[in-house]
């Protein structure tokens, strides 16, 4: 094969069409086929989600504030929940985990971009549509209101109109074809791409939790489009697949939205699993305790993700067979996750902690997740959750896996890795505000819940009752809810202040482990001048540290990272030409652009998906004719 | 892990498994259609009793069908023998069995067309009639619409052909297309035998 | 890990603990006396799950303790001291160590498995000599019926006598609903198509709250309920004046609403036995109205001024209420609904 590439590519054909010239600019960023920029877009858009979805959530909070609120009607408040959620899973952690698969894959295993770099341009620009897609449902008759997992027959027979559900199903969908593209890219990157001398073990964890996580997407997506495509022929075309009147089963759309959402809950969590694996080594100073058995138990959570999501279901009436079936299932995932948390410990312990704001956030996430974990275990108490189950109790417990869990693993991992992404350190001092705001705020917000949800608070309320004894703790959370939002304002000052004034961070600033510390930052467009070669595992350490007797690391020459290959660098550079990297291309986005529009076009005007198949026909084709690189 | 050491000059295509990229991407891909065909498969397997009036398991014409399996079966042979007439650098002959893989896709396809106005027309079973149609037209319209798709990837490769661009050296294309064709006869097997020929429990 | 006791540290970890543990206990102890409290158990069901959730959340707060303990004493022992900048010893992991705290977890879960399984398999039995009540969830409502009591039909307000198990027939007219009294029992679903059952026992008599815990759109919060237990003797009392007709108004304001009740859109939706035009069944059952102490999916106390508001105009009550407004849309007067008013008060 590699000759027939190669005859392409040193031709000078570049196809029938003009191509960008620009990789700067507007031009730049919307033609960019490079996995950075990517990535910067994913991450950039996600944090726009995120502050979207910050403010429903305060719009929320604001309403629960006190008993028997009239802030917002139940018609807005339901609305807002069911975006809150869609937009915190589909549209704000998904999209982060992408963002650092994207900037951070090719760079860990010593690659210059992924498998196929137009196609996660793509994929990018079908999740920004998708986005997009859902959110002008608040122009277009009415945001989604049947919860985040839109339970049929509420969605399609409960509601007074189908016009949210019609959103929900179809902008899940588009992100849905984002997130599959993206995901084969990914596998196909990691399995092909390694550097010489790369081995599956001596990748770096982020890389490992990546894998998983892209093969769960693989499975999970056709999942829950079949999901989607019943749910919309009810809505839309009048089929009964979830009419029981006429046959349906409502429970099917269950089933299936959990086969999917189970391991759709670890595609959530395993990307700042990994960066959490990277991080805490980097600033303890020392390897990840058990590198193999953290790798072995993220797949086996891989696996196991695909035997309990009937433990959403306990309440529903399966039976007490079926219930202790699921019940021992997920008391048993508990012990692979378990597993990690002894591993992460067992990595600080004996070792030289720096307490950076990465570091922090990775503490954070490690101390937040085991109250996540441990309350998840109380959920497998089959009777117990027959209490619990929608309530705030369970609301308390994914909050602490998937916002004291993911969304402060994802922090840290922005904290750590923005120095390799812009040349320059984000502010110690403003990053440890954002911290300790976000750790009171988050824990006044969250923590509480268990409680109100052991008092019998209902979950999706709208309002509660005068004298159900709810006001108290309410208040604590809505006031908590606050201190998050001022901690997200901080993150934004010190973004916005070190893109202004931030201190240079050279190559390394943290005395890291990974290879992607070897190359300059910020990141040169090709990464790497010279494809490494990788002999150990945390490579980049072991050229400079090796162990003395003893076990304790010395620097390999005297001062260490002190002396880097800078001199070098300036002959390698002069040396070799620039790696040939692939030119820019305007076909993913036009593709993508047609998506949407199909999706407009089934919910008002034919005529509107004709157009769209015909953008996204247009956008293929051109695509086509693109020489392969 | 073929041969780690070679090749760091030319880098970009140069893989780990020694496996090409877009092979691979292919099978990642394909496996993720099981999951999609799985769960199309499971919800008919559950719905094809349910629900009032006629249902697609009253009314299968088994020998009709298993002519048009017979048809996409013999495609996947004509498509065999298309990659083995380009790999021997057999141009026209490779577009002679790729047209004729198409061909017999569109007589599956046309068959089905049949099949489904029959239904509507002739035993009132239309897409809405009861959750047992609506599972059956929903399998086998997402499978109908695969193998529309890989009518269309191949008469696409039979134009690129008929312009000189697929020759020996980039046989890899056909290969690819008939990976995803062989997927897809794949499949309808197991729709054929799971729809059509497993017995209804009453 | 590496077992370095330090002896500084051991006072810490039990300050540590003891704070936590009187935080937990402040947080149940807080709980008690909310109406719908999981943690206060009336009935036998209810304290069979109590009973499991105490064993399960002390362990986990042992969990909680040991671990976050652990883990605050390495981020104090192991922190990098000013000055020093000799690296430590590079540990790659201890399989020991590992397949421990691999083991011990799943141990401690299999223990926990056991009286977790027993339990579901003895809340889902049914108990002998119970009572069976068929419940219906609706939009925004709970029908309940009595098979053992010809006719005995009433809605939102659940009445049992105390001290005898219930079994609870549950079931859906239109979406996915979820029965839940925390007092007297976990909730369990109530599914269009499908039968589910759940057994509930109060031990006293008493009023215990409820409400619907599956999201059922606009009104969704405006779903509640009461579950009223009596002493056998007042139940049977209760259920024989229930399941009798309702008594004809003698005449003035109550009559004259009796009227319009049967002459308006009132009838379509809501049945009153002992009125032949009163059949509607999409509604609720009026027939013995005044005895309730709530109405409109057990939001609003009966009281005078809230049925004025609620027959006024219903959908301004309640999000989405199914029952038109009533001067708007139904176009009664004021004067027609003072006389229903009068009209559903006279049926004790």
């Amino acid at each position: 094969m590699a000759t027939v590439t190669e005859a392409i590519e040193s031709s000078p054909y570049d196809g029938p069409f003009r191509r960008p010239k620009s990789t700067s600019g507007l031009v730049g960023w919307l033609t960019t086929v490079d996995h950075k920029k990517i990535g910067i877009l994913y991450g950039a858009t996600a944090l726009l989600f995120f502050i979207a979805g910050g403010v429903e959530a305060l719009l929320l909070r604001i309403q629960l504030a006190r008993p028997e609120n009239d802030f917002l009607t139940a018609d807005v408040y339901n609305r807002m929940f069911t975006m809150h959620g869609i937009t915190m899973i589909f549209l704000v952690v998904m999209p982060l985990g992408a963002a650092f698969f994207n900037y951070l894959i090719p760079l860990m295993i010593g690659a210059r971009d992924v498998a196929f770099p137009r196609l996660n341009a793509f994929s990018y620009w079908v999740f920004l549509g998708g986005g997009i897609f859902i959110y002008s449902s608040f122009f277009l008759g009415g945001a989604p209101n049947a919860g985040w997992f839109s339970y049929a027959n509420l969605s399609t027979q409960g509601l007074p109109d189908q016009v949210g559900v019609n959103f929900f199903a179809i902008g899940l969908q588009i992100t849905g074809i984002a997130s599959l593209v993206a995901s084969v890219n990914f596998v196909t990157t990691i399995i092909n791409l390694r550097a010489p001398g790369m081995s599956f073990f001596k990748m770096p964890m982020f890389v490992w939790m990546s894998l998983v996580t892209n093969f769960l997407l693989m499975f999970a997506m056709p999942v829950i489009a079949v999901a989607l495509f019943q749910l919309l022929f009810d809505s839309m075309f009048g089929t009964n697949f979830f009419n029981p009147a006429a046959g349906g089963d409502p429970l099917l759309w269950q089933h299936m939205f959990w086969l999917f959402g189970h391991p759709e809950v670890y595609i959530l969590i395993l990307p700042a699993m990994g960066i959490v694996s990277e991080v805490l080594p980097t600033f303890s100073r020392k390897p990840l305790f058990g590198y193999q058995i953290v790798a072995y138990s993220g797949i086996a959570i891989g696996l196991m993700g695909w035997g309990v999501w009937a433990h959403h279901m306990f309440a529903v009436g399966l039976g007490p067979v079926a219930n202790s079936a699921f019940a021992l299932s997920t008391m048993f995932i508990a012990v692979p996750t378990g597993v990690k948390i002894f591993n992460w410990m067992g990595t600080m312990w004996g070792g030289k902690i720096r307490f950076t704001t990465p570091m922090l956030m990775s503490i954070g996430f490690v101390t937040m997740f085991i109250i996540g974990g441990l309350s998840g275990v109380t959920h497998s108490i089959v009777p117990a959750d027959y209490q619990q189950t929608d309530t705030y109790y369970v609301v308390a417990h994914f909050h602490y896996v998937l916002f004291g869990g993911a969304i402060f693993g994802l922090f840290s991992g922005i904290y750590y890795w923005w120095p390799k992404l812009s040349g320059k350190l984000l502010s110690e001092r403003l990053g440890k505000t954002q911290f300790v705001l976000m750790f009171i705020g988050f824990n006044l917000t969250f923590g509480p819940m268990h409680i109100l949800g052991l008092q019998g608070m209902q979950r999706r309320y709208y309002r509660y009752q005068v004298g159900e004894g709810f006001d108290f703790w309410n208040m604590v959370e809505t006031v908590g809810a606050f201190i998050i939002a001022l901690s997200v304002l901080v993150f934004i000052i010190n973004v916005i202040v070190t893109r202004r004034r931030g201190k240079p961070s050279g190559d390394d600033p943290w005395d890291a482990r990974t290879i992607e510390w070897s190359i300059p930052s910020p990141t040169p467009h090709y990464n790497f001048l010279e494809i490494p070669v990788v002999k150990e595992r945390d490579d980049f350490w072991h050229k400079k540290y090796s162990e003395d007797e003893s076990g304790k690391a010395v620097p390999v020459v005297a001062g260490g990272q002190d002396v880097e290959e800078k001199p070098e660098e300036g002959e390698v550079a002069e040396e070799h030409a620039e790696p040939h990297m692939p030119k820019p291309s305007y076909w993913p986005l036009v593709a993508a652009a047609g998506i949407p529009l199909i999706g407009y076009g089934l919910m008002f005007q034919w005529v509107l998906a004709g157009i769209g198949a015909a953008v996204l026909f247009v956008g293929i084709y051109g695509w086509a004719m693109e020489p392969v690189e | 892990m073929s041969d780690t050491t070679a090749v760091v000059e030319h880098g970009a295509h140069h893989t780990s498994t020694g496996l090409d990229n877009r092979k691979l991407a292919m099978w990642g891909f394909l496996g993720s259609e099981c999951l999609l065909f799985g769960a199309l498969i499971s919800s008919y397997l559950l719905y094809r009793t349910r629900g009032e009036g006629v249902k697609p398991v009253d009314v299968y014409d088994i020998p009709y069908t298993s002519v048009s399996s017979f048809v996409l079966l013999m495609s996947s042979l004509t498509m065999v023998l298309a990659l083995s007439a380009l790999q021997r650098d057999d141009e026209r002959q490779s577009r002679v069995w790729l047209t004729a893989t198409a061909l017999l896709g569109m007589t599956f396809v046309g068959g089905q067309v049949y099949e489904f106005t029959t239904f509507v027309m002739h035993d009132g079973i239309s897409l809405t009639a009861n959750p047992a149609s609506s599972a059956f037209f929903l399998l086998t319209g997402f499978h109908g619409t695969h193998v529309t798709l890989g009518i269309i990837m191949l008469l696409s490769l039979v134009g690129m052909s008929l312009a000189g661009k697929v020759g020996k050296q980039n046989s890899l294309y056909v290969e690819l297309v008939g990976l995803y064709w062989h997927f897809v006869d794949i499949v309808w097997v197991v729709i054929f035998t799971v729809v059509y020929l497993m017995p209804t429990p009453n | 890990m590496p077992s370095g006791s330090d002896p500084v540290n051991r006072p810490r970890l039990g300050k540590l603990g003891m704070a936590l543990a009187s935080f937990a206990l402040l947080a149940t102890s807080c709980a008690q006396g909310t109406p719908l409290d999981t943690l206060s158990p009336e009935g036998p069901i209810a304290r069979q799950i109590d009973d499991l959730w105490k064993i399960v959340f002390y362990l986990a707060i042992a969990v909680f303790v040991l671990v976050e303990g652990l883990l605050v004493i390495s981020l104090f022992r192991f922190r990098q001291r000013k000055g020093d900048t000799e690296l430590p010893k590079q540990t790659h992991g201890n399989s020991r160590l590992e397949l421990a705290w691999t083991i011990a977890p799943a141990l401690l879960l299999a223990v926990l498995a056991v009286p977790t399984v027993l339990t579901i398999f003895a809340l889902a039995r049914e108990q002998p000599n119970s009572l069976h009540i068929t419940v219906t969830g609706s939009q925004w409502w709970w029908r309940y019926d009595y098979p053992d009591y010809e006719g005995l039909v009433t809605a939102n307000e659940l009445h049992i006598p105390a001290g005898r198990p219930i079994r609870l027939e549950l079931k859906s007219a239109d979406i996915i609903h979820s029965f839940w009294a925390p007092r007297l029992a976990g909730k369990q679903d109530v599914t269009p198509g499908r039968t589910n059952h759940l057994n509930i026992e109060a031990d006293r008599p008493g009023t215990y709250e409820g409400a619907c815990v599956e999201y059922c759109g606009l009104s969704h919060a405006n779903m509640r309920l009461k579950v009223i237990a009596h002493d056998s003797a007042d139940f049977e009392r209760w259920a024989r004046a229930q399941a009798a007709d309702a008594s004809e108004p003698g005449g003035g304001p109550a009559a004259r609403g009796k009227r319009i009740f049967e002459e308006g859109q009132c009838v379509s939706c809501h049945a009153i036995r002992g009125s032949e035009a009163s059949t509607g069944i999409t509604g609720p059952d009026l027939t013995h109205f005044a005895s309730r102490t709530t109405f409109a999916g057990g939001i609003f106390t009966q009281t005078e001024g809230n049925l004025r508001r609620w027959l006024s105009d219903a959908p301004a009550q309640k999000p989405g209420s199914k029952m038109p407004a009533g001067i708007s849309e139904m176009g009664l007067t004021e004067d027609d609904i003072t006389a229903l008013i009068a009209y559903l008060q006279s049926l004790q």
